[in-house]
This record gives C-alpha cells, structure tokens and sequence, in this order.
C-alpha cells in the first residue's frame, strides 16, 4: 500500500517546553492511524503540524510526495479538538459555506441524513448538544470527500452513547477507502478504529505497531485482577509483584494456576477474582509507569 | 476563489443581519444623534459669539477697546476675499479689518447683529469712521453641517468594529483556524471581510441619509455620486484600518482598547462636531492624519459648498493612498492564530 502522508523528524517548542521532540513515522493509504498519549502527550501539536496548522520547528511532512499546499488542502477533511462555528448560522448555512470552499463536494442533504442532522438542518449552530455538535463537525470535515480525514479526539466528553455511534461512523467512512489519523486517549478507541497505533507520551513515540502486534510483543501473559480489599499491599506487591490501579490490583503471571495456588497459600479470597488478556491500558502503564487517565 | 469570496460574504451578511444587538446599534444610533441635534440644539446656538480679524493695528483706540469685549472669539484672517463665505453663511458672526475700519456682516444672522453693536459701541468716539458692508447668504445651520460629520462617524464606528472586533472574535474562537484548514486563502476571507462589511454599512449609511434627509431635510448642494464616493472611499479605508489592528490581535479586551484609542480621538478631532477653525494649529495639524477628517471636510464641502470632484481630490487622494498602504500591511501581517 502506497504511503499517503509521512512525517519525518518533527520537533515543535513552545519555550522551553519541546511538545513534539523528533517523531517520524508513515501512514498507508486507505489505513486508520492512531495517535495515542495521555493529556499533554503532544498528540494536538502533532496532528496540527500535519495539518498545516502548526509550522514545524524542524522536520519535514510530505503528503503523496510533496509538502503540504493547496492539493492538500482541497483532499485534508479536518477536525479539530473544538472548533467554535460562526455565530447566527444554521447547519445548513454553514455547511453550504464549506461546501463552496472546495472543488469537489458531498451533497449536504446525503451527509445531513448519514450523520443525523436533518431535524437540525434550519436550527442556530450554538443550539447543537455535544453529540450533535461534533457531528456537523465531522459531517463539515468531510464535506469535500477527503482522501485523508484528521481526526483530533474526536469522542472525548461524549457519552458513551454518542461516543459507539461516532465509532460507527468513522468506520463507514474507512470503509469508503479515506486514510484516517486519529488521536485519542481512549484505549478502546485507538483498539476499535485503528490498524496502526503510536503510542506517544512527553512528544515522542514510546511504541508503534499494530494494536495486537504491540500486546503481543509486550505480554504473553494475562491479567489477574483481584479486589484491592482482598488482598494486602505488603502480601500483593512483595510477593505477586501487583500493580495496584483504582481499587484492583492487578497481577501479571504466564501460569494461572500457579498463581492462584499460590493466592490460596496466603488465603486470599477469590470471590472477586478475575481473568482477562492484557490490554492496551496495561501496556500504556507498562510502557510509561503512569496511567493513561490520570 | 470567487466561490469562496462569496460564501464567506454570505455567512458573514446572515451574521449580521441577525445579529440584532450590532444591527440596531448601527442604525439607530446615528438616527438619535440626529434627532438631539436636530430638535435639542438648533435653536441655541451653543457657539460663542465669532468675530474674525484681519491683521492690522488693535493695539489702542476703538478697535482694542473691541477686541477687549469678553465672550466673543477673535480669529485672526490673513485677509478678506478667501474667508468671506464664512460670513455669508453665518459660520463667522463678523468679519473686521481694523486698519480699514470696514466689517461685514450678514443680515439675516441674528449674532451679527449683536456684534456690530457692540463694535458700534467700542467706536461710540468716531462712529463714521466705521463702514459697514452687508454680504448675503443662507445660514449653514448646525445640522446642516453637523450631518456630513455624523454619517462619517458612524461609518466609522461600524468599520472599526465591525472588522476589528468581528475577526478578533474569530480568532479568538477558532472560527480562523478552522477556516484556515479550509482551501481559503487570508487573502480571499480578508476580501469578503471587506466586502460584506463595505456593501453593509454603505446600505445601511445610505438609508439612514435618506431617512435624515426626509425627516430633517438638510442643504446639499453639490453631486449625490461625489458623496457616495467620498463616503465609500471613507469607509474603506477605515475598513483597512479596521483590518491592521485586527491583523494579530487575539484577545477582545485588547482589540477593544485599541479601537476605543483610535475611534474616540477620531470622534473629536476630525471636526465632526465642532468646527477646527480657531483650533490650536498643532491640533489642525494632527487632525488632518485622521481619516475621518477628510471624509466629514470632503463630504461637507460637497454638501455645503457644493464642491466638485477636482475640489475634493486631495481628500481623495489621502484616502486612497493609504487605504492601500493600510490594506498591503494588514494583509501582510495578518495571523490566522
Ligand atoms: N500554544 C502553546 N503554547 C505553549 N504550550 C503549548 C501550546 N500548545 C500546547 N502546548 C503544550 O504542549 C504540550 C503538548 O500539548 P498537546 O499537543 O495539546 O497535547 P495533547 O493533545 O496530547 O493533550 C502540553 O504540555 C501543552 O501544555
Ligand atoms: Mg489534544
């Protein structure tokens, strides 16, 4: 698959602070790629500078080939992390705006009826709740049937409604063949959405590959997750080398029978006991020593 | 890029126009100040009495004695010709030449009556050296000449506002960075700025002059299309003022400081309410770097005196200049972010 969009020793400072501090990396055609990083991990001031938001301190992108100009312009769907819209404007005003910025466009009554906008189509853009806010925004952003769609956390602070629905919808335009760079802070997302996952935290990237390339490369082995009440701090972390998160702790073994022969050993409870693979949450703590959500 | 011009225009007209609160204060504003004008204040002359001099001898006799009388503003004249139609329309109460003992006055201006008492007064010792000589013409009255003024400076209050604040509250906001992750170039959303903001206030400054004029009904002597191009020539070069300081700017309380620092010294040094005659030089001076005081002087000499393009072609040609000069440094140090 041809590279669509490729990204080559990016530096952006802020002062003294270096935000993205010389990240490469390439995007195939057609493949949904995800930026992921806790807040502050530089994941804005990287999609922006692929965008053409944000000028470089140094590094070079190339879209097809070529630095960024007008062809990218007219094939780049956007959306931003928040974007305020002009005011005493309908969604079909500023939509019809949009459409007239570009050469090549979608009609606006297919996009209003696919992202459920239709009932909103004559209503003031400021009287959108949030779901249906980030719609019109992702209906805008691909309003000029990109070939590449940027995505900037698109489904933080949506419900967890909305947030399967934008899924949804991402999805289907995958589908269409558009390239997608996604950013987020939600393991689930980057899991759900993306082929290829950069895993990015204080601007650079700490991991890269696919989602279950990266589980795979990381562990072999599986979580036991037992409820922190249940089993004392000196007994877990001395001798099950647990990490304790939220009220769990959360113990690492490639033999599970080993493992709760010896929690029986020190009579912990098992009621609350629980087995599952390791995810890309763990894999983040493994990788950095923090949590994601923090 | 035409496309985009327009869409742009579109949104930014619709904007506007529903905007309620910006809509009413650029109409009804200008109309009030008018109607106060126009009912409070034409009556009452709120000028002191206004005697211009000639230069000559005043120092002792009967021309000091009159120069000593308190209440009245004494405005050197280099010399008769070129300022008597201030006399004629009742701009200036008298005109004397001390070495000639000659004045003219008006004789419909009831202040020109009082004036030449009181000379008459001063010279009670040698009254036949005295020789009046009486000039004609109808009073300018106040709204007549205040209106040119008015409709410039509402001109430029929607101009300054309307582009500066408008596009600092854009970037503010994120509606520029979104626009600029669009195919719109800085060059092609600063035109339809322009434009929609242009065709809008000249709509809107087009009405409410008619409206004046029906209501009020006021002297306009010279071309309809000579106004039309000085006021629109006015209000784009205060649209490209408007533009340079919304160039960078990002937050409102700034831009806001900004605007108020250029529009409030504009509003009361460019002559829009009170006449820069018998002002401090200095002050003369610095108002003729204002714009606004060569829209209000080119729009009142057209209106007033009648005066032709080749009249007001310097006025023209200031505003033009640096309305480029003005449009070339906003568009070249304009951010998106
Ligand atoms: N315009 C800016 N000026 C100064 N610092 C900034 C600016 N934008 C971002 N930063 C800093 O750069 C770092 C990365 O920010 P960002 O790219 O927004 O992270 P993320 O999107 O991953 O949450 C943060 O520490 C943030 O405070
Ligand atoms: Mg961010």
């Amino acid at each position: 698959m041809p590279v669509i969009l490729q990204v080559s020793n990016l530096v952006k400072r802020f002062g003294q602070l270096t935000a993205v501090n010389d990240i490469s990396f390439e995007i195939y055609q057609g493949s949904c790629f995800g930026l992921l990083g806790p807040n502050g991990a530089g994941k804005t001031t990287t999609i922006e500078m692929m965008e053409g938001i944000k000028t470089p301190d140094a590094g070079t992108i190339r879209y097809q080939g070529e630095a960024l100009g007008q062809q990218f312009r007219n094939e780049a769907g956007i959306m931003f992390q928040t974007t305020a819209l002009q005011e005493f404007i309908t969604v079909r005003e500023i939509m019809v705006q949009f459409s007239r910025f570009y050469p090549n466009t979608s009609s606006i009554d297919e996009l209003a009826e696919r992202y459920a906008l239709h009932e909103f189509l004559n209503q003031d853009t400021r009287k959108l709740s949030g779901g249906q806010k980030q719609r019109l925004l992702l209906a805008m952003a691909l309003i000029n049937k990109p070939k590449i769609l940027f995505l900037d956390e698109p489904t933080t602070g949506l419900d967890p409604q909305s947030r399967r629905n934008l899924w949804k919808q991402v999805q289907l335009v995958k589908e269409q063949g558009a390239t997608i760079l996604l950013t987020t802070h939600y393991m689930e997302e980057a899991y759900e959405l993306c082929d290829e996952i950069a895993i990015m935290d204080h601007g650079r990237i700490i991991a890269h590959d696919a989602p279950d390339a990266l589980l795979a490369a990381h562990f072999d082995d599986v979580v036991v997750q037992i409820h922190a009440k249940d089993i004392p701090r000196e007994i877990g972390e001395k001798e099950f080398q647990a990490i304790y998160r939220n009220d769990s702790a959360h113990i690492l073994t490639g033999d599970v029978n080993k493992t709760i022969e010896h929690l029986l050993h020190f009579d912990i409870p098992l009621d609350r006991l629980r087995i599952r693979a390791r995810d890309l949450e763990d894999l983040f703590l493994e990788l950095t020593g923090k949590e994601l959500r923090a | 890029m035409w496309n985009r011009i327009y869409a742009l225009f579109v949104a930014r007209n619709l904007e506007f126009i529903r905007d309620r609160s910006a809509l009413a204060w650029s109409v009804l504003l200008p109309i009030l100040i008018i109607f106060v004008f126009a009912f409070a204040f034409t009556d009452e002359n709120p000028e002191k009495f206004k005697v211009g001099v000639i230069p000559g001898d005043t120092s002792e006799g009967a021309a000091a004695a009159f120069k000593q009388t308190r209440f009245i503003n004494f405005i050197d004249f280099d010399e008769v010709e070129t300022n008597l139609f201030k006399v004629e329309r009742h701009q200036v109460d008298m005109l004397f030449d001390p070495n000639t003992s000659r004045y003219w006055i008006n004789q419909t201006s009831p202040n020109g009556y009082i004036v030449e008492k009181l000379l008459v007064a001063a010279y009670a010792d040698s009254p036949e050296s005295l020789q009046q000589i009486l000039v004609e013409g109808d009073e300018i009255r106040y709204i007549d000449w205040v209106i040119p003024g008015v409709i410039a400076m509402n001109i430029m209050w929607g101009a300054l506002f309307g582009i500066g604040y408008v596009i600092v509250r854009y970037r503010k906001f994120g509606v520029l960075k979104r626009l600029r992750a669009t195919p719109v170039t800085a060059m092609e959303f600063l035109s339809a700025q322009i434009l929609s903001r242009l065709w809008l206030l000249v709509a809107v400054n087009t009405v409410i002059f008619i409206c004046m004029d029906y209501f009020v009904g006021f002297r306009m002597l010279g071309s309809y299309f000579n106004l039309f191009l000085v006021f629109t020539l006015g209000c784009i070069n205060l649209i490209c003022c408007g533009l340079v300081v919304a160039a960078r700017i990002s937050t409102e309380e700034v831009a806001n400081g900004v605007l108020n620092l250029l529009s409030w010294p504009m509003m009361f040094l460019s002559g829009v309410w009170f006449s820069l005659e018998g002002a401090h030089p200095w002050m003369q001076k610095f108002a003729l770097i204002l714009p606004l005081t060569h829209v209000t002087e080119a729009a009142r000499e057209i209106m007033i005196d009648g005066a032709g393009i080749v009249q007001i072609s310097d006025h023209l040609l200031v505003l033009g200049v640096s309305a480029v000069i003005l449009l070339i440094v906003g568009a070249r140090i304009f951010q998106w972010e």
